[in-house]
């Protein structure tokens, strides 16, 4: 089914009758549960994703490790992806007359653990159709606007894998430092609806 | 089991109950890019086995394989299937 949003009455009236099924099964409390979506709101932010894209900008064997194995790399800088869900990462780098773009079309599965929650235009029905079917002028109406001869790659998250464009390095920074790079990346230029 | 570069085909298939395996997909030529190894198979998890898991595979279909002519004869679309959603193609 598409999803229909109910009203948020409804819902929250929901979430309630579901907490209230799981204390009473003694699975968690409404306490513990606040708790754990704190800890995990307060850990899942786009500073994880810039932290992994500046290091891949200034050094290639990262790189390499990142696209190869994006879980193993976000380890090596102290971020554990399976944490809150078993998923794995794939990093995919846009590159000259390549770029990607992540969607899924099913839901709204996003690389959460390192871009933060998802904007609502992510989870919108349109975003969600339209960037498998004409990626082109979604980008463009983002005000992303790619030459006719760049292959564009729109990756549907169907399964357990979670996707996270590496983007390219902006041109004139090769004397900034790894700090001042991740200040530059942005959470729409790691899902690719956006360049640095 | 299928291997990176093998021809697949989605099978055409619609189901009643929960599948990951999006319409627009259905019945379309693609290629294997990855192999994803063995994850947890949703449509069977979502009918209450929770332990069901399936060999699932990244597969690249060019756009307009998916969409038809006037789709952007340079785009692609890769999505994460199940192995039985797949079968070979020429």
């Amino acid at each position: 089914m598409s999803h229909v949003h109910e009203s948020s009455a409804g819902a929250s009236n929901r979430v309630k009758a579901l907490v209230a099924a799981f204390e009473a099964a003694n699975v968690f409390t409404e306490r513990e549960l606040d708790a754990a979506v704190e800890a995990f709101l307060a850990s899942a932010q786009p500073a994880n994703g810039a932290l992994l894209v500046a290091r891949a900008w200034v050094d290639g064997a990262f790189r390499a490790r990142l696209l190869a194995d994006g879980n193993a790399a976000a380890a090596e800088l102290g971020i554990d992806l399976a944490r809150w869900a078993p998923v794995k990462l794939r990093v995919v780098a846009n590159e000259p007359g390549r770029h990607n773009l992540i969607v899924c079309t099913l839901c709204s599965c996003y690389p959460l653990a390192l871009l933060g929650p998802s904007p609502s235009w992510y989870k919108s029905n349109a975003y969600r159709s339209r960037a498998v079917r004409d990626p082109r002028s979604v980008l463009a109406e983002f005000g992303t606007t790619l030459s006719d001869d760049t292959e564009i790659t729109v990756w549907d998250s169907t399964a357990e894998v979670r996707y996270m464009v590496l983007p390219q390095r902006p041109a004139g920074t090769e004397n900034a430092s790894e700090e001042e790079l991740r200040a530059l990346v942005t959470r729409n230029g790691m899902i690719g609806t956006a360049l640095v | 089991m299928f291997s990176v570069g093998d021809r697949v085909r989605t099978r055409l298939r619609n189901p009643a109950g929960h599948t990951r395996l999006p319409r627009y997909l259905v019945g379309r030529s693609g290629r294997i890019d990855t192999v994803l190894g063995t994850l947890p198979f949703s449509d069977r998890r979502a009918a209450g086995v929770r332990s069901a898991k399936e060999t699932a595979y990244t597969v690249r279909f060019a756009a307009e394989d998916v969409f038809g002519g006037d789709a952007d004869p340079r785009g692609s679309i890769c999505a994460d299937l199940f192995e039985s959603y797949l079968e070979a193609s020429e």
